[in-house]
């Protein structure tokens, strides 16, 4: 098991330094100039210079890449050129948003998505699996941008239950600050949910298929039993894989929810940035979340070992 | 007392509480957020949207209707050869901080605004100043090098903001002015809030919180004030929605004028825009009410030369470049094109732009010119269009208030390098008469016209939508202010 853990540690730091060169110029190469950007139609030549060499845009390629990955490794994210804050605390404060939004998104999902997935297994064929399959078919062809503006004009508009966007913020309170991260959360989980749900049916059904689960059946237990005692855990590989990768993509992807509720978290930071030429932001956000989905991937392989511990030697 | 009348007797007093306090704060929502809050070092119209006139105050002030005001000077003395001008400064002045605003903090923001590493984005603004000097506590000089006829102009825009030496470190963040609001807090991505100022020298505000807020996307804008999350929505991105809006009781539409000419700006410098004739010929083949109409829902008033229509001085030019194709075809042929010209159409971001860009096209087309539309974010416009210099047509709003000017600067991205142009501006800068001043302008205007340097659509429009009973917001933008010093609930 060590050396299996060693060995995703190794990858892991390869595949960031990987990523950080492609960013850093990918970002750089970009046409544009933050501090003409900054400036307006009327800067004179001398005052962009000025600017510039504030913001420290002067330097050559190597050296900013240096400064930011060494800034980077001591947790020092650099200034953001609009803003002029720390980009660091930036990120924190989006972070704030955008990582419970995630992990709400996710709960909802996968509390809809098991025992959707496994009630539809278990009378495979039936009315039941028949109307799950057709609601997770529509689940999965909704756009979630539309979706949402559904639910904005039902439960905000119309209703008056909700906000129609805007985040309250934790000073207000828990469930303040929840309520206004209901809906995007419903909008985001609801696809989601959709793809775990038919995830985890096919691959129970695979399982449910397999000779072990026959053994199972010809020691006496029934078709229940064998499901939640031997099916289940065998069936979790793929769902794990799909709950790891959806994790990512709702940390990174929320970009066009956070934008219709017009929720301050990172992926209206990154679309706003990219906009701005706020380049040092852009890539340290981007860099984080590599790094999330990196660590996400990482935490997925361990969990697939101890689900399935033929795994860890075939390394 | 069963649930439902408890429920009604709370109602009742909830009710009889409205009544007895009039609201007294405000939320007002706006597209853009400000990068940060320094109004002196950045372009960005956000910044003046929330700050200007609220927090921060200068010597001057535009007015609602773009007339120049008294400010934190409230009044002044111009000497005969117009290059002294002596302010005398509001008595009892004091920053949000406590200290006390003076001459020195006048000559402070001055001198910073000009000096060498200055990163004033409008540092052209100060370039007539030879020197500031304090008199006393409440008397500046200030001494130009040549007399600028605008110079009271410009200082009344957000640029020139005072501001004081002691908190100038993190007013980026925390912006510290003399205004009748003062900064309290900002919630990055999502609001800012400002409270009265009690110890404010001039007219109080009436509200005691604002709250501004910011919603970029059109949609989400639309949903906001729906579900009256915001008071008041200025500059609202959707104008396909605001007849929605005029016909609910909840809500008024406010349209205004905005400093904006939006114009098919043509390189000059680049063949076959460098003949005069090509130019009119684009010019003629240009329908601006179908322009307007089309991709602003109607909302704009026509130009026909780089002036806002609300200011005593325009002259309405637009006779000049009627619609006619016909024309624009024969004067093609006249200058050698009757088979007509390719060339690049580059759009920035705005819906006036992108969705103004798609009828301009076809228009055009219609005469035998052929364009390759490719749209760029900002920061690819500036570079290439505006910097770079690298296009044909674009469309762009020019939002600076009174920038005529801008025709004088050949090397300026439409490149008009006119010398009769160049010498009424300079005419004009050493002006300080009204009426020659007035005269002049108008030439000016003429002139760009008759060159056609560029094709002139509309003036931009600025749609506010608010709830009934707010009262006071500004109607016309004559620089980009959310000023809400004098807004307040209808009793």
């Amino acid at each position: 098991m060590l050396r299996y853990v060693a060995k995703r540690l190794v990858s892991l730091v390869l595949s960031l330094i990987v990523a950080s060169l492609v960013i850093f110029l990918m970002v750089e190469v970009v046409p544009g100039d933050p501090a003409s950007f900054m400036l307006g139609l009327n800067a004179t030549d001398e005052t962009l210079n000025a600017l510039r060499e504030q913001l420290g845009l002067n330097g050559t390629l190597v050296e900013r890449y240096l400064s930011w990955v060494g800034g980077m490794v001591r947790g020092d994210f650099g200034t953001s050129y609009t803003y002029r804050t720390p980009v660091a605390e930036m990120i924190g404060e989006r972070m704030w948003i955008s990582l419970p939004l995630a992990l709400f998104a996710l709960t909802l999902s996968t509390l809809i998505a098991f025992p959707a997935g496994i009630w539809a297994a278990s009378k495979r064929g039936s009315l039941v699996d028949t109307v799950v399959m057709g609601i997770t078919q529509l689940g999965v062809a909704i756009p979630n941008f539309w979706f949402a503006m559904l639910m904005v004009l039902v439960f905000a508009i119309n209703l008056r239950w909700f906000n129609a966007g805007g985040f309250a913020g934790w000073d207000a309170g828990f469930f303040v600050a929840m309520k206004s991260l209901t809906l995007p959360a419903i909008a985001l989980a609801l696809p989601q949910a959709s793809i775990l749900a038919r995830v985890m049916r096919s691959s129970l059904l695979d399982t449910l298929s397999e000779d072990f689960v026959r053994t199972a059946r010809a020691k006496g237990l029934n078709k229940r039993q064998a499901l939640w005692r031997h099916a289940l855990r065998n069936a979790l590989i793929p769902v794990l894989t799909i709950i790891g990768l959806q994790f990512s993509f709702l940390l990174a992807g929320a970009i066009i929810i956070e934008n219709v509720f017009f929720l301050p978290g990172l992926g209206r930071l990154v679309f706003q940035s990219i906009s701005a030429r706020d380049l040092i932001v852009v890539e340290s956000v981007v860099m984080l979340l590599v790094f999330a989905v990196v660590m996400v991937n990482f935490a997925v392989d361990i969990a697939y070992a101890i689900v399935d511990p033929r795994l860890r030697t075939r390394v | 007392m069963t649930f439902l009348k408890m429920g009604a007797v709370s109602a009742l007093a909830m009710m009889v509480a409205g009544a007895a306090f009039a609201k007294s704060d405000i939320s007002v929502a706006m597209q853009l957020e400000p990068p940060h809050l320094d109004p002196t070092s950045a372009a960005a119209g956000a910044i003046d949207s929330v700050l200007y006139s609220n927090v921060f105050e200068g010597l001057t002030r535009f007015g609602p209707d773009g007339s120049v005001n008294p400010g934190l000077a409230q009044s002044w003395e111009i000497s005969e050869d117009g290059l002294v001008y002596t302010f005398h400064l509001a008595e009892g002045v004091k920053f949000h901080d406590g200290s006390a605003m003076d001459a020195e903090d006048v000559k402070f923001s001055l001198d910073r605004a000009r000096a060498e590493d200055s990163a004033n984005a409008q540092k052209a603004l100060f370039g007539s100043i030879a020197e500031v000097e304090a008199v006393d506590a409440t008397t500046v000089k200030v001494t130009l090098s040549e007399p600028n006829g605008s110079f009271l102009f410009n200082m009344a825009w957000g640029d020139a903001v005072i501001v004081a030496p002691e908190s100038i470190e993190n007013i980026k963040q925390a912006p510290i002015g003399t205004g009748a609001f003062k900064f309290t807090n900002w919630v990055q991505g999502d609001n800012i809030t400002l409270e009265k100022n009690g110890d404010y020298w001039g007219t109080p505000a009436k509200l005691d919180k604002v709250t501004f807020k910011f919603i970029s996307d059109p949609t989400a804008a639309f949903a906001a004030v729906m579900a009256e999350d915001v008071d008041a929505f200025v500059g609202f991105p959707a104008p396909e929605n605001l007849p929605q809006f005029e016909a609910d009781p909840r809500f008024q539409v406010i349209l205004g004028n905005t400093e904006g000419e939006t114009i098919l700006a043509m390189n000059n410098k680049l063949a076959p825009f460098d003949n005069v004739k090509v130019r009119e010929a684009v010019a003629h083949a240009i329908d601006r009410q179908a322009i307007i109409d089309g991709a602003m829902f109607g909302l704009g008033t026509p130009i026909g030369t780089h002036f806002a229509p609300h200011n005593p001085d325009y002259v309405d030019l637009t006779g000049m470049t009627q619609y006619d194709p016909e024309l624009s075809k024969k004067l093609l042929a006249e200058a050698g094109f009757a088979d007509g010209f390719k060339t690049t159409l580059k759009l920035p971001p705005p819906s006036y732009a992108r969705r103004g860009g798609e009828i301009i096209a076809s228009q055009l087309r219609a005469v035998g010119i052929e364009t390759e539309i490719s749209n760029l974010e900002w920061a690819q416009w500036l570079e290439q269009v505006f910097k770079g210099k690298d296009f044909g047509l674009t469309i762009v709003s020019h939002t600076e208030p009174m920038d005529i000017g801008i025709y004088a600067r050949p090397d300026y991205y439409f490149q008009y390098d006119s010398k009769a142009f160049q010498d009424l501006n300079s005419e004009l800068s050493v002006e300080a008469d009204p009426a020659k001043r007035s005269e002049l302008l108008k030439k000016m205007e003429q002139m760009i016209s008759e060159d056609y340097v560029n094709g002139y659509l509309f003036q931009l429009a600025f749609p506010t939508v608010a709830k009934k009973d707010v009262v006071g917001l500004w109607k016309d933008q004559p620089t980009q202010a959310t000023d809400l010093t004098a807004v307040h609930w209808a009793e």
